[in-house]
């Protein structure tokens, strides 16, 4: 009774369309940026490392490397400045998180292709 | 002023048109019963007295299963009075059910509940206490309130602890009103009120919602 009806009322905040990624896929994020008055759109291309969350905290997160150093963003799935998520590269993983790649640096980061395009849309 | 019974369900997030999370809690509110209506001529005063919840007849005495009667309902749970102003006109009658929508034009709403027992609890918890040193020689008192009295103690010899001195005791359970909530979704569907922040007292625990006083 009780996470049904807090259910009912998270559901209003869900996306209708999520955006179909698998892990280890490289992403482009589209992100809503507010910069006083003016607002613009910002792309964050990285390595999808992490998915956790159920609901409205699903999250995901994003590992790239800029200038020598890892860089990682967490994105709210459902977050309305999260305006589009595009597979460009899948990647070939064995776990559902990819925190071992932290500890790589150069070529060690790249992961094996899977398929070259996304079969399975949702 | 409108006012109505509910129950907490629990916290959760939205968002808002701005994409700010916001966390809300939920409230199962009403339909109340008008159990009662009370006039300055018969009480004294006005208000109307409000019913949530059902319970079984067999539970209650038979006065109440009577003053229920006389609103054509069953005895409820959760009763309580919404006191209305001296020269107010009474808008509603016994038998009447209260809804969300009394909430319509409502931006924000004042929340009394009852807070969460936290048994015999020390001065550091019940009133902030800071407490003495983890070392640098502190034996045996490191929760402790410290002097409490002496024997000049408001002046004069012979003194004790002053009244409304802040000792350990039972802290929580005693009704609590958090004010100005933001009212961010009204369902009238399915009876739910989605407030901004938090309120007093555990998942399924009563509350009075009221329109804010002071918004």
């Amino acid at each position: 009774m009780k996470t049904e009806i807090l259910d009912a009322v998270e559901s209003k905040s869900l996306k209708e369309k999520i955006p179909y990624f698998e892990i280890g896929d490289v992403v482009d994020v589209r992100c809503r940026i507010r910069e006083g008055e003016k607002e613009r759109t910002q792309t964050f291309t990285g390595t999808v490392i992490a998915r956790k969350g159920r609901g409205v905290n699903e999250t995901f997160t994003v590992r790239r490397i800029v200038n020598n150093e890892g860089v990682e963003r967490i994105f709210p799935l459902h977050s309305p400045n999260v305006l589009g998520v595009r597979a460009i590269r899948s990647g070939k993983t064995r776990r559902a998180k990819l925190y071992y790649l932290r500890e790589r640096t150069g070529k060690a980061v790249k992961l094996a292709q899977r398929h070259s395009t996304h079969t399975v849309s949702k | 002023m409108a006012m109505l019974l509910g129950k907490k369900v629990g916290m959760t997030q939205v968002y808002n048109e701005a994409g700010e999370l916001v966390p809300v809690t939920v409230i199962l509110a009403g339909p109340c019963v008008v159990t009662q209506t009370k006039t300055v001529e018969t009480d004294g005063y006005n208000a109307v007295q409000l019913g949530l919840d059902e319970v079984k007849p067999v539970r209650r005495k038979k006065p109440a299963i009577k003053h229920a009667e006389k609103a054509n309902t069953t005895p409820k749970r959760f009763v309580r009075e919404m006191r209305l102003a001296a020269g107010a006109e009474q808008q509603y009658q016994a038998g009447d059910s209260l809804t969300v929508s009394v909430f319509s034009e409502d931006k924000f709403v004042d929340v009394v509940g009852t807070s969460k027992g936290k048994g015999f609890a020390g001065v550091m918890k019940r009133h902030g206490f800071g407490g003495f040193p983890a070392s640098h020689g502190t034996e045996r008192k490191h929760r402790a309130p410290g002097s409490i009295a002496s024997f000049a103690s408001n002046r004069g010899h012979g003194g004790g602890p002053k009244r409304g001195k802040r000792m350990a005791g039972h802290m929580g359970n005693v009704r609590v009103t958090v004010k100005n909530h933001e009212l961010v979704n009204i369902d009238e569907e399915k009876n739910l009120l989605v407030v901004k922040g938090s309120i007093p007292g555990a998942a399924g625990g009563y509350c009075i919602i009221r329109t804010a006083q002071k918004a």
